[in-house]
């Protein structure tokens, strides 16, 4: 619907006159500010970024710089984002929590002479900065707040800079609309680090062109139009709030709403009622969580009524939502179940209005996902990353696959490489990281084709799923397609199980070493009055292998259901007698799994998984978190699974 | 932080320029039947500074902030408040003048939410009488809307946005106390007294807390008289400290001094007999 006018609105600036003339007293910002919602249309947001912009040409911003962001969603921090695209000028987002060691990279990388930061804790880090980035020239701040004592020449408040704007503004009448007609589609339209986890942050420059294309692509793909409410509190150096808080917003012209603070965005969202919501799963496995929290303790009526509409969701309600064929008593009682349970709940969770939700960035577990599918909430993935402006796969609505990341989307070609690595070449891809040829030519190959690093398959209806890194990807001694962050992922969805390692690769069979969760199966274990004294103890309890023991079973019965990966059920596991912990190496700070340290570090274990051994002795020594070093030791008990057969099945 | 920036400019542009003796103790005695509470006691606390009382268990220092405002009637001594000479003060009188405190245990009410609790702290300010408030109509309507944003304001100054509609009974320590300091500022007092404002919070509360303070009196310029147990934050955040032991003062002075001094040392330490 609105994708028709968007070819001949090559840029962000041009799209954002055409709302404030199409549109001009639709709301296009909110912000709470002391307790109350304020709200700039975008006729208004049109002469706020018009300020702005000249505020900075004032200072010598001009064509072909950088202008550094950095804070927490605020309107203020995304009109600066504009402004300098309106001046021809790059945003470069930062994220906000970052030490300001870390920032210094980015900040040298990116030649930032230029910052908009949200308030004191930000500035004092760029002042901090200074010996490191000399560059630095002006920075101007949004919230005035403790910023009384600060007098260097380099600080400007952001009122002050806008009515500089103002002023410079009327004295180079022309100035500004000439700055905006220089702009292109092929203009780089911001500059998003990655972050970093494999090296040094590499800075992904998208162009307008291609960060439009995402945008339009996605608008049109959920039908989304400006009436939409979206609540922006996920990090503006983030891809997906590039897309979803300046990309589609600005193609689609719906309202943005920044929350009060980071702790109040669940208030925030009860009050706004987004009808367009991207969480992260973890944010949707707290919040039914707390459900689950508040449900134990309410009445015993309410209980037996959440529990009898809660099957009944269960049964009908992903069906329901899809639009399939329901029994006529079905629905009747899914309907008095809205009226009574899924529609309060929704009320609750600030999802009441939700036409579509997405969810990406870590494997969602299918529970959770048809959970809150069930209760008639519209959750869809989405499958994308930093280089290809979160848009290469989405979920269509009524045509949903739990464990897929759904179809190409339009405009997007996917295809597979021989080792499985996910290959896409669409308009949305990137340009190339900033300064960094090599690097680039390393990604994008010569036929334009990005390297995602991801493994992937495709089902027989055409959706991808998505199964490990590429580089973990390895083969069994039979040929089979080994992909341990699958079957780890699989195993975790239990809440028993807090981390798994699998190992398979050139091997005959798989086996994995588990991690219990303490809190889950210490509860577990008080309910059924088993004595321990610590995970050690725990984990080595006879109870806690058959309770482990179900579940990996499961997962074999589930692995041997799937095209593919039958031959990757696991036939060992044991349950290692500490916690896998950053402090000791043996996970990233982000928590990922460093399998070659883990493989060095238990070599012995591994040893006794796959010579068939009952039990092997173990000596680890650990790192306490005040930095103290001990030992740990136990013997630990290898238990066998059943795997089930194969069920062939056509790919 | 930037330090150097910041020391060059703290003679300019700060709401904090220590002023005039605005509050003066003289030869306070307090008694209970035979204890006695309060011993001779002087001591003055001059405009904009952050004043701390100190000493051991029972040493008095809660007696002296209820003498301060009005709670206890002193039997000896008198009490000069911004140059007027009184035997001792009155809760109400207190309030008016400009003086507000918060409790060594937390004294809100705890099945009201943090918003309406710090609305109470606003009351001496409001005009209309209950009627009209009531009713929540013309004037009254327009005042309960100032004083909102006031308290509004006050939640953004302590950050405690996200639990301004959660009754007070459901929060953590922490949080109440802050949720105190709010009430406290909503009557916009001119001398703030603080009954150990960081009793039971943990190292980053005591941080977050003392950051607080400090914003107060430099923001606001608000004379702040605190009682605190912590002694780093007492050295670290007091421009004078008043120490007291069993009723008696036994030092006064700046932290440096007080630190140095041996009968304070002696107090707090023991000493051998």
């Amino acid at each position: 619907m609105h994708t028709s006018d968007g070819s001949q609105l090559p840029t962000f600036p041009l799209r954002l006159m055409a709302h404030g003339e199409v549109r001009p007293t639709r709301p296009a910002f909110r912000e709470k500010h002391l307790g109350i919602w304020q709200t700039w249309s975008w006729a208004e947001v049109n002469t706020e970024v018009r300020a702005l912009a000249c505020g900075l040409a004032s200072l010598g911003f001009t064509r072909g710089m950088n202008l550094a962001i950095i804070g927490d969603n605020r309107p203020r921090l995304y009109w600066a984002m504009l402004a300098a695209q309106c001046l021809g000028g790059v945003p470069v987002p930062l994220y906000q929590d970052a030490p300001a060691a870390d920032m210094a990279y980015v900040l040298n990388d990116a030649d930032i002479a230029y910052a908009v930061v949200e308030d004191q804790e930000q500035v004092d880090k760029l002042l901090e900065l200074q010996a490191l980035c000399p560059q630095i020239r002006h920075i101007a701040y949004d919230d005035e707040r403790g910023m009384r004592h600060y007098r260097q020449s380099a600080l400007t408040s952001f009122a002050a800079l806008q009515a500089a704007g103002r002023a410079w503004d009327a004295a180079h009448p022309g100035a500004f609309e000439a700055a905006v007609a220089a702009g292109s589609g092929s203009d780089t339209a911001i500059i998003l680090y990655t972050s970093g986890t494999t090296g040094k942050p590499k800075g992904v420059c998208q162009s307008h062109a291609s960060l439009l294309a995402a945008g339009v692509g996605g608008v049109g793909f959920d039908k989304l139009t400006d009436r939409e409410d979206i609540l922006s509190y996920l990090p503006m150096a983030w891809v997906g709030d590039c897309l979803f808080s300046l990309a589609q917003a600005l193609v689609a012209g719906f309202t943005v709403n920044c929350p009060e603070s980071g702790d109040t965005v669940l208030t925030d969202l009860r009050e706004i009622g987004p009808t367009y919501y991207f969480a992260p799963p973890r944010v949707f496995e707290n919040m039914l969580t707390t459900v689950m929290i508040r449900m134990e303790d309410a009445s015993r009526i309410k209980r037996s009524m959440f529990s009898y509409f809660m099957d009944v969701a269960k049964r009908c309600g992903s069906a329901i939502l899809d639009g399939k064929p329901v029994s006529a008593g079905d629905r009747l009682a899914y309907a008095v179940g809205s009226l009574l349970v899924y529609g309060p709940l929704k009320n609750v969770l600030g999802l009441s209005r939700v036409r579509v939700a997405y969810t990406a960035g870590a494997a969602i577990g299918p529970d959770l996902f048809r959970f809150y599918r069930s209760i008639g909430v519209n959750l869809k993935q989405l499958y994308g990353s930093t280089e290809t402006c979160a848009y290469v796969c989405l979920q269509p609505d009524g045509n949903i696959k739990f464990d897929s990341v759904g179809l190409p989307a339009p405009g997007v070609e996917v295809k597979l490489a021989d080792n499985g690595e996910v290959l896409v070449k669409s308009v949305a891809t990137m340009d190339g990281y900033f300064k960094r040829p090599d690097a680039t030519a390393e990604v994008i190959d010569t036929d334009g084709y990005f390297h995602t690093g991801d493994a992937g398959i495709f089902d027989s209806e055409g959706h991808l799923k998505i199964i490990d890194r590429a580089a973990d990807v390895g083969k069994m001694n039979n040929g089979a397609m080994f992909a341990p962050n699958y079957i780890e992922n699989k195993l975790k969805f239990f809440p028993f199980i807090k981390e798994a390692v699998a190992f398979g690769n050139a091997r005959d069979e798989v086996c994995a070493f588990i991690n219990i969760d303490i809190e889950a199966v210490g509860n577990w274990a008080e309910r059924r009055n088993i004595a321990y004294a610590g995970y050690t103890d725990l984990a080595a309890h006879s109870t806690t292998y058959d309770l482990i023991r179900d579940c990996v079973d499961k997962v074999n019965a589930d692995l041997a259901g799937e095209a593919l990966m039958g031959a990757t059920q696991v036939h060992r596991f044991l349950i290692l007698h500490k916690e896998l912990d950053p402090d000791d190496d043996e996970l990233t700070r982000t928590r990922k799994v460093r399998r070659k340290f883990i493989a060095e570090k238990y070599a012995v274990l591994i040893d006794a998984l796959y010579a068939n051994k009952t039990s092997q002795f173990i000596t680890t020594q650990v790192k306490f978190e005040d930095g103290r070093v001990g030992t740990v030791s136990a013997d630990l008990r290898i238990c066998g699974a059943t795997t089930y057969p194969a069920i062939a099945r056509a790919a | 932080m930037n330090m150097h920036d910041i020391s060059d400019t703290a003679a300019s542009g700060s709401a904090r320029q220590i002023g005039p003796v605005i509050l003066d103790l003289n030869n306070i005695s307090l008694s209970f039947g035979g204890v006695k509470a309060l011993t001779d006691i002087s001591f003055n606390v001059r405009q904009h500074e952050i004043r701390a009382i100190i000493g051991p268990n029972g040493a008095g220092k809660s007696s002296m902030l209820n003498v301060i405002n009005g709670v206890y009637r002193p039997q000896k001594g008198e009490i000069v408040l911004r140059g007027e000479h009184r035997k001792n003060m009155d809760c109400y009188g207190a309030a008016k003048a400009g003086i507000a405190r918060t409790f060594q245990n937390i004294a809100l009410f705890k099945g009201m939410t943090v918003l309406d609790n710090i609305m109470t702290g606003r009351n001496l300010k409001m005009k209309s009488n209950f009627l009209m408030q009531a009713l929540y109509w013309g004037p009254a309507r327009r005042e309960e809307i100032a004083h909102r944003e006031k308290a509004e304001e006050i939640i953004d100054f302590l950050e405690i946005q996200a639990i301004r509609k959660t009754p007070v009974g459901r929060l953590p320590y922490g949080l109440q106390k802050r949720v105190e300091l709010g009430r406290a500022l909503a009557a916009e007092p001119e001398i703030l007294l603080l009954d150990e404002p960081m009793a039971g919070m943990n190292v980053e509360e005591k941080q977050d807390m003392c950051r607080f303070i400090l914003d107060v009196n430099d923001q606001f310029g608000t004379t702040i008289v605190l009682i605190e147990h912590d002694m780093g934050v007492v050295m670290d955040i007091s421009d004078r400290v008043v120490v007291l032991d069993y009723g008696k003062k036994i030092g006064d002075g700046t932290p440096d001094e007080v630190r140095k001094n041996q009968d304070v040392i002696n107090a707090y330490l023991g000493v051998a007999h």
